[in-house]
């Protein structure tokens, strides 16, 4: 299953990033406009947090998204840009996961195996922590990150079609689909 | 940037408490007449712009942070009956009112709603019929830009066709049409406040699928279209200006300024020559409480002692469960089937049943997502098995009026201006808890007709209210039994008008904002009138 730009932004229209209005899709050029949010001190998502992303989304993906990478960038680096306090919450849960990680493991957490991402995850408790802004290193990293991430793919109407519901909640795909049986 | 001008209008000819649908259409209506109309709104003016942040935050569990604003020392209240009456869950302070959350579903009354004493011998008749209502009703489905068909054979006499059409039913609504032909249950569409169909104020609904509380296209209705539309016709609509009380005059037969206080704390006086209080159920007799004088110790226009008395709700009463085949919930926020069969009352035995069928039945798969304690793989196949094959019914209850059910003031507690908080004393008799259990009866026939495992039932111990707040200044012919009258003027003081499902007599089983809507274009007409 591929995840397309299109579901990037759907997922960004989701979360109020990105700029959806009424049902036509964002156009690509947004993402190159600077941002407007009056902000003296935005948030800088670098190569190195959004690699921390990616191998997350390594962990939290099924197996049949092929293109991660690709779509957790698209996904994520409007979000951090339109939304200067969100982002901020962002990077510092990756500093934190990625603390854990070199603390652990004496590696960053984009350089430990599969199997080692996903015990870090447990061993912090993340897979069971509420999600919370302002908890703890474990409700943050599950708030900012691992629901980021998840709301990302299964809000947008190609994750969620995954199980079977192409106008996921959070995303404008018209007054269709709900008329239509199963496949 | 500077501030607002929050001063008083000069020779303002009304002033409007409270800018929701009922202080909106009174105002846009009035000031389109060519009167001078000023709107207070207690709340903020919400930016349109963050309505898919206020989605967001309806979406993600973790972040509590209210998504209306709703709540703290402005919104403080007491919950003092026997049931627990969560007042802020759904009602909305600011510019648009609770139809900001709303889900926007938009039915007449009937005909039987406006005479339950006559016809059943409880309650008390309305002081006007469905007749006198119905060209309002026209009006208020014309100004609601309401989507809806003709074939409800349940619903009383209509002359026109809907302003829109209905939104097509949806494939759980098949599913659940067939099981109900089988009981000789009649299915029929829904009337939305919801744009089926583009027009020059919003956008056709682009399904987000989040109604209540935020619709982030427009294309539910909301009453920012109609205080939009005021101030085109010159009205002054001032938000964040909480009114903190009425003055009357000498001889207690007016009422001569609303005293409002600024987010500076500046307190303003500003006259009218006529008032309209369009505050909501709660907030309008809590008002009239606080402006008690010398003269009127029981608060203003309470001669009947019946302000803030025969407080009622709907209540909800659902089953759900779960159908070995896919059902395809979740694509839209609002329902497009329902059956008004069971509305009318045979006796005085039940309340009416109005019923639902959902569209939005189960977990989306992003909900499963985010509580999930699995990833990857693990993750998807707990989506799949959690999401796609849930089907729901609802229905709202109606609860009759009686006096110890009332919205009075805490004394013990105040708000962020040092005003009592309202006290919500909310209980469930016996008739309406019956009501429940009927509508209870229906809802699992229909699901077991549909072969579904019932997961879950929402009878009378576990209901909870539809946050419909009505009764509390009831309108009545007999000043001593009532707040209002047929005209929404209020017995007591002459030029001060009460919009808003606080004078519903009775509250029926259906959602009560076209009915807010009729009863506000009613009260616009004769204040017009006076002028």
């Amino acid at each position: 299953m591929r995840l397309t730009r299109r579901d990037a932004l759907a997922a960004l229209s989701a979360v109020g990033a990105g700029g959806v209005a009424g049902c036509s899709a964002p156009s690509a050029a947004r993402d190159d406009e600077t941002t407007t949010a009056s902000d003296a001190n935005p948030p800088e998502l670098g190569e190195d947090e959004l690699e921390t992303l990616v191998a997350l989304a390594a962990v939290l993906y099924p197996s049949e998204v092929e293109n991660a990478a690709e779509f957790v960038e698209a996904y994520v680096r409007p979000r951090v840009r339109d939304r200067p306090e969100h982002g901020r919450g962002m990077v510092a849960a990756i500093e934190t996961l990625d603390e854990y990680a070199e603390n652990l493991e004496g590696e960053r957490y984009a350089a430990l195996d599969a199997a080692a991402r996903e015990e870090l995850l447990a061993y912090m408790a993340v897979d069971t922590a509420d999600p919370d802004p302002d908890g703890d290193d474990d409700e943050r990293v599950r708030y900012y990150l691992v629901n980021d991430l998840l709301f990302g793919l299964y809000a947008s109407p190609t994750g969620a079609s995954l199980a079977g519901l192409e106008n996921p909640p959070g995303y404008p795909g018209g007054t269709a689909s709900y008329q239509k049986g199963p496949e | 940037m500077s501030q607002p001008d929050r001063t008083p209008t000069e020779n303002a000819d009304v002033c409007v408490v409270g800018a929701g649908p009922a202080g909106a259409i009174v105002a846009d209506r009035l000031a389109s007449a060519g009167h001078e109309v000023i709107v207070l709104e207690a709340g903020p003016r919400f930016d349109p712009d963050e309505r898919e942040e206020r989605m967001e935050t309806h979406l993600r569990p973790g972040d509590d942070t209210p998504i209306w604003g709703m709540g703290g020392p402005r919104d403080a209240y007491t919950s003092g009956g026997e049931r627990l009456y969560p007042l802020n869950a759904a009602r909305v302070k600011g510019v648009g009112g609770s139809t900001l959350h709303w889900q926007g579903m938009v039915m007449r009354m009937h005909e039987q709603d406006f005479r339950v004493d006559s016809e059943l011998g409880v309650a008390e008749d309305w002081p006007v019929d469905y007749d006198d209502l119905r060209p309002y009703y026209a009006a208020a489905e014309e100004a609601l830009a309401v989507a809806g068909a003709s074939d409800n054979p349940f619903a009383p006499p209509r002359e026109e066709p809907h302003p829109m059409p209905a939104f097509p039913p949806s494939y759980s609504d098949s599913l659940f049409a067939e099981a109900c032909e089988e009981l000789g249950i009649a299915t029929h569409s829904v009337p939305n406040a919801r744009n089926s169909e583009p027009t020059d104020e919003a956008s056709a609904c682009v399904g987000y699928g989040t109604c209540r509380p935020v619709c982030p296209s427009g294309a539910k209705y909301d009453a920012t279209r109609h205080v939009d539309s005021a101030q085109e016709g010159g009205a002054r609509v001032v938000d964040e200006v909480p009114v903190q009380r009425l003055e009357h005059d000498d001889s207690g037969e007016k009422v001569t300024a609303a005293v409002y206080v600024t987010p500076e704390g500046k307190e303003y006086r500003q006259e009218a020559d006529e008032f309209v209080l369009a505050a909501g159920g709660v907030e309008t007799p809590r008002l009239l409480l606080l402006s008690e004088s010398e003269q009127y110790p029981d608060g203003l226009a309470n001669g009947s002692g019946a302000v803030g008395r025969y407080f009622m709700d709907h209540l909800f009463a659902g089953v759900g469960g779960r159908l070995d085949e896919r059902t395809r919930q979740k694509h839209v926020g609002f329902n497009t089937t329902e059956s008004h069969q069971f509305y009318d009352r045979e006796d005085d035995s039940r309340g009416a049943i109005k019923l639902e069928f959902l569209n939005y039945a189960g977990p989306a798969p992003a909900d499963i997502a985010m509580g999930a304690d699995s990833f990857g793989d693990d993750l998807l196949a707990e989506i799949r098995e959690g999401y796609g094959n849930h089907v729901a019914m609802g229905a709202l209850v109606e609860q009759f009026p009686r006096a110890e059910n009332r919205i009075t003031l805490d004394r013990s507690r105040t708000d962020d201006h040092g005003n009592p908080v309202p006290e919500v004393i909310w209980s469930l008799d016996d008739r309406t808890r019956r009501t429940i259990e009927r509508a209870n009866e229906i809802q699992r026939a229909v699901l077991e007709e549909l072969g579904a495992d019932i997961e879950w039932v929402v009878g009378p111990d576990a209901t909870g209210p539809a946050y419909h707040h009505m009764g509390t200044t009831r309108m009545g012919t007999d000043p001593d039994a009532s707040v209002v009258d047929a005209d929404l003027r209020t017995h007591d003081l002459a030029n001060l008008s009460i919009a808003g499902s606080s004078v519903f007599v009775t509250g029926g089983a259906m959602n009560p904002t076209l009915t807010i809507a009729a009863l506000a274009l009613k009260a616009a007409d004769a204040i017009d009138a006076r002028l």
